[in-house]
């Protein structure tokens, strides 16, 4: 005990042993109501996505039980409806084909743009700069209007390619935004001494520089395929049945007489499961994606 | 240097300038940088500014899809003296910004919250697990969002006026009245955002340095000097640019809202963005919704002006 007194005396105040020493008391009342306040925030947090899912799995009669049952036999009758009939497995697959395209799309497009931003120097490359961040303000209603004019004069209405179009929007920016601060932090020696040595711009670029980049080119990709895959407005208003997305699909539930909460939760379940998947592996980046890098 | 600012403030911008001031040794912008900037901008033009110009060409002309027979001639400003006088446009951005106090604060003040207490407990696994579940809301697809709301908030078989019931209150009709339903969708976005101002008011913590805080916790015994003097200015530039973001995103916000109320009842949360949708696609207004599109428009650029200018400053050299 004496020692532990030593130690946080003698060390920084701020330093893990006192810390320690601090927190080896018994606990305390004030323990077990912060220990109890995490335990609501994750409830509070997981309760909806646990109410879905436990709603996907059960029977009509359960669903619509008061008080609410919380122990049943789960049965996988709405998934198997989900799959067998309807639009949803195909919304899913236009979903997945969207945001693979789009994501791709704008990793193509992206990645040698912030390369080149990362690297050289030029006029009016802070004024090109703000352009491609204040992308993230513009609401989607703003564009949405003249992207439906303009996929009706193209006939991309209710075509794939609208959507994967309209989503580089958002993706374009946010890949460059990420990627730049990637590419900062490759010392400009490695491509440097590759450029000395004969090598072209490009062949340096994706030789060299990309492969280094990879971390964060991944993790700019995952992001913009959760944002494209959960983005609604613009597939509500460019499509209408052959490349309608599975967010709009899972809310055209919500229409018609007697809703099938059983289904629509089930489809609900599906198209949330992935990208909170693909979230928790980024979970470290959200912020930095959401933010446009303004806050790490 | 540069570097040691951004650490311990949370914000990017430093790096910037420590880029920005040693342009020695930069290769010249050359054809090939062009080639591999150039892309990336066309592509943004054609679908950015092309969509815009159209918008602003649109909000000059008549432009009803259901009456083809009027054509679509010019208009002038006509369409903007619509905008500017129909009381509904108006007070779509008046519940707009009622909507923003009702979440924004309470969403910043449980965020901080939240923050201080998963790194000031002493549970430190618990802690950790709970970090990551915060992720879950904000990836959570806000149409399904939407529709888990019309569950959960069921008059008749929600388990939320079940919950209520247990405690003796209720049942209340969760999307049935204005007041209620208004309360309903700002309650649903603090759930799914809640968890993105925790997320950065904790990365704004551990920027902090331990040592600070110790010795200012020798000084004193309540936690909220502590808080305010030692933790606070380092939580600042975050909080601004989650409150600028939450701006920008709640006139954006439309999916979630449209799925759990359609903007009803009548027309009591039909915010900015579900109401210029409704003019757009379910009367077929283009010319008037293209306006207050613009109009929009003219809005979110503040605010992305305002955010460049507080968090990239450094970037003009």
């Amino acid at each position: 005990m004496s020692s532990v007194t030593m130690e946080t005396t003698t060390s920084k105040p701020g330093s893990l042993a006192a810390q320690r020493a601090r927190g080896r008391p018994g606990i305390r009342a004030k323990d077990v109501l912060q220990l109890l306040a995490i335990v609501l925030l994750a409830g509070f947090i997981l309760a909806p996505i646990y109410w879905m899912v436990s709603t996907a799995l059960k029977t009509a009669n359960e669903t619509f039980a008061v008080p609410p049952v919380f122990i049943f036999q789960p049965t996988a009758e709405h998934f198997r409806t989900v799959f067998s009939e309807g639009a949803v497995l195909p919304s899913l697959l236009n979903s997945l084909i969207v945001a693979s395209a789009s994501t791709l799309l704008a990793v193509i497009l992206g990645t040698p743009a912030a390369y080149a931003l990362a690297r050289f120097e030029f006029r009016g490359k802070s004024n090109l700069w703000f352009w491609i961040i204040s992308n993230r303000f513009i609401s989607p209603i703003v564009v949405a209007l003249p992207f439906f004019l303009l996929a009706r004069d193209l006939k991309l209405l209710d075509k794939q390619l609208a959507l994967i179009l309209a989503y580089l929007t958002f993706n374009v920016p946010l890949v460059i935004w990420l990627c730049i601060d990637q590419f900062r932090s490759i010392p400009r020696d490695v491509d440097q001494a590759a450029l000395v040595d004969g090598a072209g711009l490009w062949r340096v670029f994706l030789t060299i520089t990309l492969p280094l980049a990879i971390p964060g080119v991944v993790v700019s990709a995952i992001l913009c395929f959760v944002f494209s895959w959960n983005e609604f407005l613009f597939a509500l208003i460019l499509t209408r049945s052959e490349a309608r997305t599975a967010p709009v699909e899972a809310a055209n539930f919500m229409t018609g007489f007697g809703v099938r909460w059983g289904a629509m939760m089930a489809t609900g379940t599906l198209i949330v499961l992935p990208v909170v998947v693909f979230a928790a592996l980024v979970s470290r980046h959200l912020v930095r994606g959401l933010t446009m890098g303004a806050v790490k | 240097m540069g570097l040691r600012d951004n650490r311990t403030t949370g914000v990017v911008a430093a790096p910037l300038s420590r880029e920005f001031s040693g342009t020695r040794g930069r290769p010249r912008f050359n054809w090939t940088a062009a080639a591999m900037i150039g892309p990336a901008v066309l592509a943004l033009l054609l679908i950015g500014i092309y969509p815009l110009i159209q918008a602003v060409s649109t909000s000059f002309k008549l432009y009803q899809i259901t009456k083809p027979y009027l054509g679509t001639p010019w208009v002038g400003l006509d369409n903007y003296q619509t905008v500017l006088k129909d009381s509904l446009f108006w007070s779509a951005l008046g519940r707009t910004g009622l909507f923003f106090l009702l979440t924004v604060p309470l969403q910043v003040a449980l965020g901080i919250g939240v923050a201080l207490l998963l790194t000031a407990t002493r549970w430190k696994g618990p802690a950790a697990v709970t970090r990551v579940l915060l992720v879950l809301p904000i990836a959570t697809t806000p149409t399904v969002v939407g529709l888990i709301g019309r569950l959960v908030y069921n008059r008749d078989f929600g388990v939320l006026n079940w919950m209520l019931d247990l405690v003796g209150l209720g049942p209340v009709s969760w999307l049935g009245s204005a007041r209620a339903a208004m309360f309903t969708i700002a309650l649903t976005d603090t759930w799914q955002w809640m968890p993105f101002v925790a997320l950065v008011a904790l990365s704004g913590l551990t920027s902090v340095p331990p040592d600070i805080v110790e010795a200012s916790k020798l000084e004193t015994s309540s936690w909220w000097e502590t808080f305010r003097n030692v933790q606070l200015p380092y939580l600042l530039p975050g909080l601004t640019a989650v409150l600028i973001i939450r701006t920008a995103d709640i006139l954006k916000l439309f999916d979630m809202v449209f799925v759990l109320t359609r903007g009803g009842p009548g027309v009591s949360t039909e915010l900015v963005s579900v109401y210029v949708q409704r003019v757009g696609f379910r009367v077929f207004d283009l010319g008037v919704a293209s306006a207050q599109a613009v109009l929009l428009l003219i809005l979110c650029n503040v605010l992305a002006q305002a955010y460049i200018r507080l968090f990239y400053r450094e970037v003009e050299v």
